[in-house]
């Protein structure tokens, strides 16, 4: 309850700060506030938006959330959603008289698998030979942005458009728009995310191979006692979490776009990393975390039109500052009272843990 | 103290005495109510309504100092002369471009400016939906009864720049620096092309591109790298049509002490001296015309062309380029001009190369 508490602490600092720089601008804060959330939730338009911007963001929290729990940090969503989204497409492409039922799955399932893949490959090189997961899972993101520029201009380019996307999917692929929300990118996509949530948390804590994930995170010499192989498990973790971060091809391109355009991703990654720690790496609470995020999307990405003086510059700044919070809270737990070699803690321990209680090193 | 405040009102007694007590209330109540008002977007249509206007700028930015500054520069105009309310908005990513439109357009905007090719998608499902609304969209085509799509013909003026260029250049190598590689940017570069060798048969034009997507229009420092290195290879005068990316090669042009020519807003006086001219794409004439003709309630849906014919595009001549150009240059300049508008001198248009459009 406490962690509970502390987070949505951590919110409120974090928005009230961003809010009063807005003040900064000439704008009134509070005014600025009721702005961000009347465009978050004011009208059922506004609340697609919102669930359509908080489907990835369940995706890439839930991702980096499975990391955490394994102690590992992946700051590779990003990539992997690029990746997920570009197999997804391709597969599209590839197949495209399959019919309905089995072509939207599989489509999903080479999401999963690109995606799953682009987490493997720094699972795999931390397991094997030792090269720290928070370097290689970054690097991976701008390989990432290079290949799917690569195959979607020069292989699967949109010959009636100059905008940098691939053709389209067929229409046996596109999944039906929630008919509450029309007009808004918001899918039955929601549903596949809703699911994922408790599926994951499932995993995690009732299953053999959950709890050899979570000893791993706690502590990989418990884990080795426990009988538990920590290479095996460090790199299905990685290899488990690209996968959910794949699936962002779901509501993404089977979604919405129903096809691959190039910087589709507002940082969809980079705020799941935000997502999974305001949630302190459990997979629950993925789901109130996620739809902050993305309430928070929605209304900044509305304050330069609301507003007289709030630049989509500032409406970032808002965003930032809550992130900001969010993690400073969490780096608070792990660095304890003033100052021990501050620095060291945080470049050992890149891992929060559920109950933000448990210090060690994850690599 | 509520129910005092009613009766108080129903009996209308001692106003000075609700106005102290309920006063500040009441100023509470109002700013909330005006606010809610506004938020529900439906206040501002039953004001007696001045003509709103909504601009939505492609990611180059509003001040790129090329073309978003442009169609800028021509909304501003029209603020100015002919009183209309302006909002812009900048699209930040690939999706934000259909929100933004639609904003505006729920908003009971009279009149939603696109900017930019890259937003012909959002506008092509936002438009039909808002029949009663009027829309006008930069650099690409949409058919939509309701949408104006403004089109130039930015061959025409390239060539004359490229002109320029062949008959100024000492080292007979030019080059050519484009933002995103992509149809319309090619037009530019033919057109540029030909009109160097037109006049100067033996120069040479080197070209690049900056990158393949949104990214292009705004990377200045990629555009110095590709700049220094055209200068570092003999080219004496560079031709930037790359949007905000621009600024990149005239910091370039003016570090290495040679020649660069602005695109699309007249930029001679961001580097004076070392911008030898620019080719002008009146995205301002274009915005402003369409901004009047809809006031005026004269607006019509379908393809406008702007050329050389009607100055829609041109080459900058102004006090900072007086000593540049040389008079016989720009007599030729403007011989060619008039031979392509009386069709005498035929530009090739990339376009029209089997190109899609």
């Amino acid at each position: 309850m406490t962690a509970f508490l502390r987070s949505l602490l951590a919110v409120v600092v974090g928005l009230a700060l961003g809010l009063a720089f807005t003040g900064f601008a000439g704008e009134n804060p509070l005014n600025v506030g009721r702005i961000l959330f009347l465009s978050a939730f004011g009208s059922q338009y506004d609340v697609g938006m919102t669930l359509a911007a908080a489907t990835p963001l369940v995706f890439t929290g839930l991702s980096v959330s499975l990391a955490f729990q394994a102690g590992l940090f992946n700051i590779g969503a990003e990539g992997q959603l690029a990746v997920g989204a570009l197999a997804a497409t391709l597969f599209a492409l590839a197949f495209p008289s399959l019919p309905w039922p089995l072509a939207p799955l599989g489509a999903a399932c080479a999401g999963f698998a690109g995606g799953a893949f682009w987490g493997f490959v720094p699972g795999w090189l931390l397991a094997k030979r030792g090269s720290h997961e928070v370097i290689s899972t970054i690097m991976l993101n701008f390989i990432a942005a290079g290949v799917a520029s690569y195959v979607v201009l020069y292989h699967v380019a949109n010959p009636e458009t100059s905008n940098p996307e691939t053709r389209y999917v067929a229409e046996s692929y596109r999944l039906s728009p929630l008919s509450a929300f029309p007009d808004t990118p918001a899918s039955v996509a929601v549903f596949l995310a809703l699911a994922a949530i408790p599926l994951v948390w499932v995993f995690l804590s009732k299953t053999p191979t959950g709890f050899d994930l979570r000893t791993l995170g706690a502590s990989e010499a418990a884990a080795l006692q426990s009988g538990a192989r920590p290479a095996r498990a460090k790199i299905l973790a990685l290899t488990l979490a690209g996968g959910l971060a794949g699936l962002v091809a779901v509501p993404e391109i089977l979604g919405s776009a129903h096809r691959f355009r190039l910087g589709f991703s507002p940082d969809y990654g980079f705020m799941g990393i935000a997502v999974a720690l305001l949630g302190r790496g459990h997979p629950l609470a993925v789901l109130p975390s996620a739809l902050l995020f993305g309430a928070l999307q929605k209304g900044t990405a509305d304050l330069d039109f609301q507003t007289e003086r709030v630049s989509r510059d500032i409406a970032a700044i808002i965003q930032a500052f809550v992130i900001a919070a969010v993690a400073a809270d969490v780096l608070v737990d792990r660095v304890g009272i003033w100052g021990r070699t501050v620095l060291g803690k945080v470049f050992r321990s890149s891992s929060p843990d559920v109950d933000g209680t448990v210090k060690k090193g994850a690599a | 103290m509520p129910f005092n405040f009613r009766c108080r009102v129903e009996k209308q007694t001692s106003l000075r005495h609700f106005v102290r007590f309920m006063g500040p209330g009441l100023l509470q109540a109002t700013v909330v109510i005006a606010t809610l008002g506004l938020f529900t977007l439906a206040a501002p249509a039953a004001w007696g309504a001045p003509f709103r206007v909504g601009l939505v700028f492609d990611k180059g930015g509003k001040d790129d100092k090329s073309f978003n500054s442009a169609a800028n520069l021509g909304a501003n105009r029209a603020v100015k002369e002919l009183g209309v309310q302006l909002k812009s908005v900048e699209a930040n990513d690939t999706a934000a471009s259909e929100p933004h439109l639609r904003n505006f357009a729920r908003a009971k905007f009279d009149l939603i400016v696109a900017v930019g090719f890259s937003q012909a998608d959002a506008m092509k499902k936002v438009a039909p939906q808002f029949a009663g609304q009027n829309f006008a969209l930069v650099d690409a085509e949409v058919d939509s009864k309701n949408v104006r799509s403004l089109l130039f013909q930015e061959h025409e003026g390239s060539f004359l720049v490229g002109a320029i260029a062949g008959l100024t250049t000492k080292t007979n190598k030019v080059g050519f620096i484009g933002g995103m590689d992509i149809p319309l940017i090619r037009r530019f570069q033919m057109g540029y092309e030909a009109g160097v060798k037109h006049v100067n048969p033996k120069a040479q034009v080197v070209s690049n591109y900056v990158g393949v997507t949104g990214e292009a229009w705004n990377n200045p420092p990629k555009g110095k790298e590709l700049a220094v290195a055209q200068y570092g290879g003999g080219a004496d005068i560079i031709f930037g049509a790359a949007g905000a990316t621009n600024m990149g090669l005239l910091d370039a042009a003016e570090e290495k002490k040679k020649f660069a020519i602005g695109v699309d807003s007249n930029q001679n006086g961001l580097k004076p001296g070392y911008v030898l001219t620019s080719m002008l794409k009146r995205v301002d004439v274009a915005v402003f015309d369409t901004i009047k003709s809809a006031k005026e309630g004269k607006f019509k849906g379908g393809v406008v062309r702007f050329g050389l014919a009607d100055e829609g595009i041109d080459f900058a001549m102004d006090e900072h380029n007086k000593s540049l150009v040389t008079p016989a240059v720009l007599a030729r300049a403007k011989a060619l001009k008039s031979d392509i508008i009386a069709g005498k001198v035929k530009v090739p248009d990339f376009y029209e190369r089997g190109a899609r459009k």
